[in-house]
């Protein structure tokens, strides 16, 4: 089950905890995966973690010309064909709204949810061709339950669903699926810089009583991609340990 | 029949699952051959890798016909 062997991906905000989680459970499945992220370093070393059949391609999700510019070369470098493409890099700039400034709200959208799209927009194309795609967009919890502070965060998140329905229906009939998943809340870089006192209060809102993994959400993607899930699209998979039932 | 207009029927044909002479020039892809608005972006993109021309959004937009198409690549093609 839920064998890759022979697909490719493209995975952005791959140096990070669950980012660098999924581009290693899809190496483990057998496919081949294009590590994308803004540190060349970082992502040099996760691939040397991974070990296994991975290329590097640098990019920063904020500059639109380079973001279209990075399905063309993930292509490129993965052999001329990509399966899977899994958006998985998001930013928070967090604030009250009264305080919200424009580049924060500009930031969250453009890395979140802009970039998504320019990412999609550009992989609809090899996917089409091939007959066959898995888009996998990695949402939040907090897009379907909001957040306080969090008010670009939570509106790019829900914008990621609604995008990813849109096109569940327009790229169906090409055996295009297209879904998300929402982690709750998962130990990473993210959520490492809760105060203590927060993470704390977290807990107790999560009936399993712990921070997700990394691997927890790599699990839901590599169901996703695989050919198994070719009839699931449109949905949004939460994997937040029970804190939200949606 | 011109040589653009044959690689453009060939196209048509692989493409859209329609017999060859349903694809006449003046057919339509929506009204005539069963095309909805998906398969008219792949033609495009087709019809760009064949004839190595640079179809962009307002001229692919006016393409509704095999004939549009024969035109649109003969009068933009090196």
């Amino acid at each position: 089950m839920f064998d890759l062997t022979g697909m490719t991906a493209l995975v952005t905000g791959a140096s990070g905890g669950i980012g660098s989680a999924i581009a290693k459970a899809l190496v483990a499945q057998g496919a081949k995966v294009a590590l994308s992220g803004t540190n060349a370093d970082k992502l040099s070393a996760v691939a040397a973690e991974i070990g296994g059949d991975t290329v590097i391609l640098p990019c920063n999700l904020g500059d639109a010309t380079a973001v279209d510019a990075l399905v063309p070369q993930a292509v490129e470098a993965l052999g001329g064909k990509l399966d899977i493409l899994v958006n998985n890099a998001g930013v928070t700039r967090d604030n009250l709204i009264m305080r919200m400034k424009d580049d924060e709200w500009d930031q969250v959208i453009s890395v979140n949810l802009e970039a998504a799209f320019r990412l999609i927009r550009a992989a609809t194309k090899p996917m089409m061709k091939a007959r066959h795609g898995r888009v996998i967009t990695i949402t939040s919890v907090v897009g379907t339950t909001g957040n306080p502070g969090q008010a670009n965060y939570a509106a790019s998140k829900a914008g990621l669903v609604g995008m990813s329905k849109a096109l569940g229906q327009e790229l169906a009939s090409r055996n295009i699926t297209v879904n998300c998943v929402a982690p709750g809340f998962i130990r990473s870089a993210m959520t490492d810089v809760l105060p203590d006192a927060q993470k704390d209060a977290l807990l107790t809102k999560i009936p399993a009583g712990k921070l997700g993994e990394g691997d927890d959400i790599a699990a839901a993607v590599v169901y996703l991609a695989s050919r198994e899930a070719a009839y699931v699209t449109g949905q949004t998979l939460h994997v937040n340990g029970g804190m939200a039932m949606i | 029949m011109s040589e653009t207009a044959e690689r453009v029927k060939k196209i048509v044909v692989e493409h859209l699952g329609v017999e060859a002479e349903k694809v006449t020039e003046e057919a339509s892809f929506i009204d005539d051959l069963g095309a909805d608005s998906l398969d008219i972006v792949e033609l495009v993109m087709a019809f760009e890798e064949e004839f190595g021309v640079e179809i962009p959004d307002d001229a692919a937009e006016k393409i509704t016909t095999v004939k549009d198409a024969i035109a649109y690549i003969d009068a933009n093609k090196d």
